[in-house]
């Protein structure tokens, strides 16, 4: 019920957006959105509306303290 | 561009993670209780095989009632039934409803008795069906934690704008913060993973008054094995040096306010109710959304009231879902477990629902 999934905005039409997820394309609403999209940004989608934007430089933040982790336990090993 | 959805699964990261948790969590009293409020955790937990990954950890998780389809009571189920039955109706259901039990049968029976009973991938999809049928009555049966609310303030601002008179919600929206309350007042939980994308919508700030009443840690993770895990470890590094802090872990996408926007249109459209029950919880003052009275129309319990049953039936002997909902029970302690209960056959909600903890049971274990 909860889940929403990663996609990606391959075009924007008023207050919809056009989305890629998983190599499939699919409409949804922006009714729910109050910052602006721009083609290429990432979103979460859930019931056919996109509630929200995923940062993708806290993302890239979080995987570098995993490497960081991985590393480690590789050295320690 | 990270990889939004491998990374997170990632093996090495996973078991890093699980190195971690293992050597921090040496000194926590066991058992150390964390409730997963929600079934998407439950699901990652199992699917992944993260529970067995911990299992030689002080730590033991007990599932939570996040679970909108699970935690739907009874009564809720026959007016969705009731409603069904009406003359010249269409009714919308999303997610597993169609498939649980009420005091007679289930939405998906009546549909087999040849009710007009559909399933929608999206509320929007409501609108569409009330435009093409307009000498029908078109009820949607509105269920979902905060993620799934918006949705429906959506709906209804769309469905007063275009002036449809034929669409009709019946409003089961519950609140996880009133839920969550009624369970740890009554179990002995030491931390929780509080829910991925209910946040994403109400902001963190929504676990605020939960850590001020319990003074537990709190941490919002994603649903990724590895945001999981992460979560967990947040809770051990915080129960090792005996603090109680809400922390985001999910930073990817919540924030401490959330999305004001979808609050906005769910302030527009509704209000929340003085009291709701809850499938093993019982009744839990403001704990659930109804329509603001703008919105009267538009509220299949208004406008159907005539139609509507006053009280549920019992719920099926000796099923747990109840215990299982209010954390004090797991889907192995139950007799029905995996015999007279399966996702084919099943007795109760938490087997019905594909985000039930008895569903992810068994489909993991089997």
């Amino acid at each position: 019920m909860c889940l929403a999934i990663p996609s990606k905005v391959v075009a924007l039409k008023g207050n919809v957006a056009v989305l890629e997820t998983m190599g499939v394309q699919r409409e949804a609403s922006l009714d729910l959105m109050d910052e602006p999209l721009e083609v290429g940004d990432f979103v979460l989608l859930h019931v056919g509306f996109v509630v929200g934007k995923i940062d993708t430089s806290e993302a890239l933040e979080s995987l570098k303290l995993y490497a960081e982790m991985v590393a480690k336990m590789e050295q320690d090993a | 561009m990270p990889d939004l959805i491998g990374s997170f699964r990632d093996k090495d990261i996973i078991l890093a993670l699980v190195g971690q948790i293992k050597k921090e969590s040496v000194g926590l009293k066991a058992p150390f209780k964390i409730m997963e409020v929600c079934g998407g955790h439950t699901h990652s937990l199992m699917r992944y095989g993260l529970l067995n990954l911990l299992q030689d950890t002080p730590l033991d998780f007990v599932h939570g009632p996040g679970c909108p389809v699970c935690v739907m009571p009874k009564l809720r189920i026959d007016e969705a039934i009731a409603l069904a039955k009406m003359p010249d109706t269409i009714l919308i259901t999303l997610a597993d409803l169609m498939r649980v039990p009420g005091s007679s049968g289930s939405l998906q029976a009546l549909r087999a008795k040849g009710a007009d009973v559909r399933f929608a991938y999206a509320p929007l999809q409501a609108l569409e069906i009330a435009k093409e049928n307009p000498d029908k009555k078109v009820v949607f049966v509105a269920i979902g934690f905060e993620t799934t609310t918006p949705m429906t303030a959506s709906l209804l601002l769309q469905a007063q704008e275009k002036g449809l008179k034929n669409l009709f919600v019946h409003n089961n929206h519950v609140l996880v913060p009133p839920s969550v309350q009624a369970v740890l007042e009554n179990s002995q939980i030491d931390a929780l993973i509080a829910p991925s994308h209910v946040s994403v919508i109400t902001g963190a700030k929504i676990y605020q008054p939960l850590l001020e009443h319990f003074n537990i840690p709190i941490v919002v993770a994603g649903f990724e094995p590895v945001d999981v895990l992460d979560g967990i470890l947040r809770i051990v590094r915080q129960a090792t040096r005996e603090q109680a802090l809400l922390e985001i872990q999910y930073r990817r996408v919540v924030s401490f306010e959330g999305n004001l926007k979808a609050q906005s249109l769910i302030a527009q459209t509704m209000q929340v109710r003085q009291s709701f029950e809850w499938r093993g919880l019982g009744m839990i003052p403001f704990s659930a959304m109804q329509m603001r009275s703008e919105f009267r129309e538009f509220d299949a319990e208004v406008v159907f009231a005539k139609f509507l049953p006053k009280a549920g039936g019992l719920e099926p002997k000796n099923c747990l879902c109840g215990e299982i909902l209010k954390g004090r029970a797991k889907p192995l302690d139950c007799t029905l477990f995996n015999k007279a209960c399966t996702p084919s056959h099943p007795v109760g909600a938490c087997m019905v629902s594909s985000e039930g903890a008895c569903a992810a049971y068994h489909k993991y274990l089997n």
